[in-house]
This record gives C-alpha cells, structure tokens and sequence, in this order.
C-alpha cells in the first residue's frame, strides 16, 4: 500500500568547491523505507563524505517513523562528524521538521540551487 | 456542505501498515468539500495517518484479524475524527519528544505521533473503552481557525 521509497546518490562540487553528497529520495517515507533511506546512507565512504543534502523534491508522505529514520541518519552523520542540509521539503513537512527539532540539527533549504549556494 | 446538517463518512481499515493514507485520502476530500485551506488539510493529513498508525501498531498490535474504524462527523465550521480500535487505551501521554535527547541516544528516535497529532489539530483526546477494548482518538480541526487567528 506505501509507495516504495527509491533513492539515489549524486555527488556535487558547490559553488565554493565543496564536495557534496545528495541523497535523492523519491515515494514515501515511513517504517518500510529503513533500507532506503539508513542503508543508501550507511553505503557512503565515511572517510570523503563530509556534507550530506537530503532531496525531498520527490516525496510525499512522510510519517513519524520516516522522521524516526531521518533523525537516526542525523545521529549517524553527527558521530561521523558530517553535516546533513535537505532541500525540496513542501511547506507542511518544513513546518513538521521544525516542529519536532530536525532543523536544529539539519539546515533546511527550499532548493538545491539555493542549498548549494549556502554550502 | 452549506447546510446546518452533520455528514457522517465512515471507513473500515484493515490492520496493516499503508492503509492510513485510504483514511488521510478520505479526510483530505473531506475537508477539501468543508472548504479547510490547503495547509490545515495537510495538518489534518498527518493527524489522521498517525492515528491509524498508533490504531494499527498499538491498538491492534498488527493483528490483521482486526479493523481500524475511521468515522469522520462533518458540520458546517468543524471536522471531527474519530479512529477506533481493539486495544485497552493509553495509560498516559507519552513525554514531548526531545530533539536533543533523541540526538545523544537518551531517547528513542520514534514516538512523534501523539505529538504531532496534538500539535496539528485544534483538539485530541484518547478514550478508553469502558469494556476494554474499542479505544479511540478523536480529532477535532475547526474550520475558522485562520480566520479568526
């Protein structure tokens, strides 16, 4: 019944040269997406991936447990030393981001030109 | 929907995960024909898809031999949402999650969903069945809350 979460990774140079990971998720995000959303992100080489930007351009739905999984990528990526931004958030799933914290820990942006620029 | 009349739509779930976006769907249609704003649909929709959740997952514990009842009381300046399930109520209101504590491993990434439901509707109330069983939520979202703000 729950769209499958797909996701992909690109890796991007910002404007300031900065390498950048981007976690692009497309479907939904709830308690089936753990592979997508934590594996796709344990995948990454720890040792070169020093920022991470999420993409929500493609997605949904997202429940308390796909925020569960977003804020267990969080914790991941603050033990590993790297920051995390996200990008492509509809106005109401920025509002539930803040409202539960995530953005104390994760830079939201409204889209990637504007994320890169900031980065 | 102009009329002073209560409309009543009811949706039976089966107990598995997913199935809250039939109920999130059919709240949305419904608020959308009350004339609710974009952003208080979405509020609505994420109200009543963590409710059939906790129905789903703690009320009936997954058991798929269960239904989720969703029983939706449209007025004329308010939606009321009830979502019914098998299990005994909750015994209490779980803590305000804790960002910071989620973050240093003191408190389980989970347990938003009382939270965000509470935070996303103008009330929220979690009955006990008197005969143990047959608990509900029940949301009530008040069509001139941006009006009036």
């Amino acid at each position: 019944m729950q769209t499958e979460t797909k996701s992909r990774v690109d890796q991007l140079t910002t404007p300031a040269g900065h390498p950048v990971t981007v976690l692009r998720f497309e479907g939904d995000i709830a308690s089936t997406s753990k592979d997508a959303v934590l594996g796709v992100y344990q995948a990454l080489p720890k040792d070169s991936t020093k920022l991470v930007l999420l993409d929500f351009t493609g997605v949904d739905y997202i429940n308390s447990s796909g925020i569960a999984l977003v804020i267990q990528l969080l914790i991941e990526a603050s033990n590993a030393g790297q920051k995390v931004y996200a990008f492509g958030l509809s106005p109401h799933f920025t509002k539930v981001f803040t409202m539960v914290g995530i953005t104390k820990y994760a830079g939201l942006f409204p889209s990637q030109t504007e994320a890169m620029a900031a980065l | 929907m102009s009329e002073a009349k209560t409309t009543t739509v009811e949706v039976k779930l089966p107990t598995r995960l997913g199935y809250e976006k039939v109920a999130m769907s059919t709240a949305a249609s419904v608020a959308k024909l009350m004339g609710f704003p974009e952003d208080r649909v979405e509020d609505l929709k994420t109200a009543v898809a963590e409710a059939c959740i906790n129905a789903i997952e703690h009320g009936n514990r997954l058991n798929e031999t269960l239904s989720v009842g969703v029983v939706l009381r449209a007025n004329t300046d308010q939606l009321e949402v009830k979502v019914i399930d098998d299990g005994t109520g909750i015994k209490r209101q779980p803590a305000k999650p804790d960002i910071d504590r989620k973050m240093h491993g003191e408190e389980d990434p989970r347990g938003m969903g009382m939270f965000l439901i509470q935070a996303l509707v103008d009330e929220a109330e979690w009955v006990a069945g008197s005969d143990g069983k047959s608990s509900y939520v029940r949301l009530l979202i008040k069509l001139d809350k941006n009006d009036t703000a």
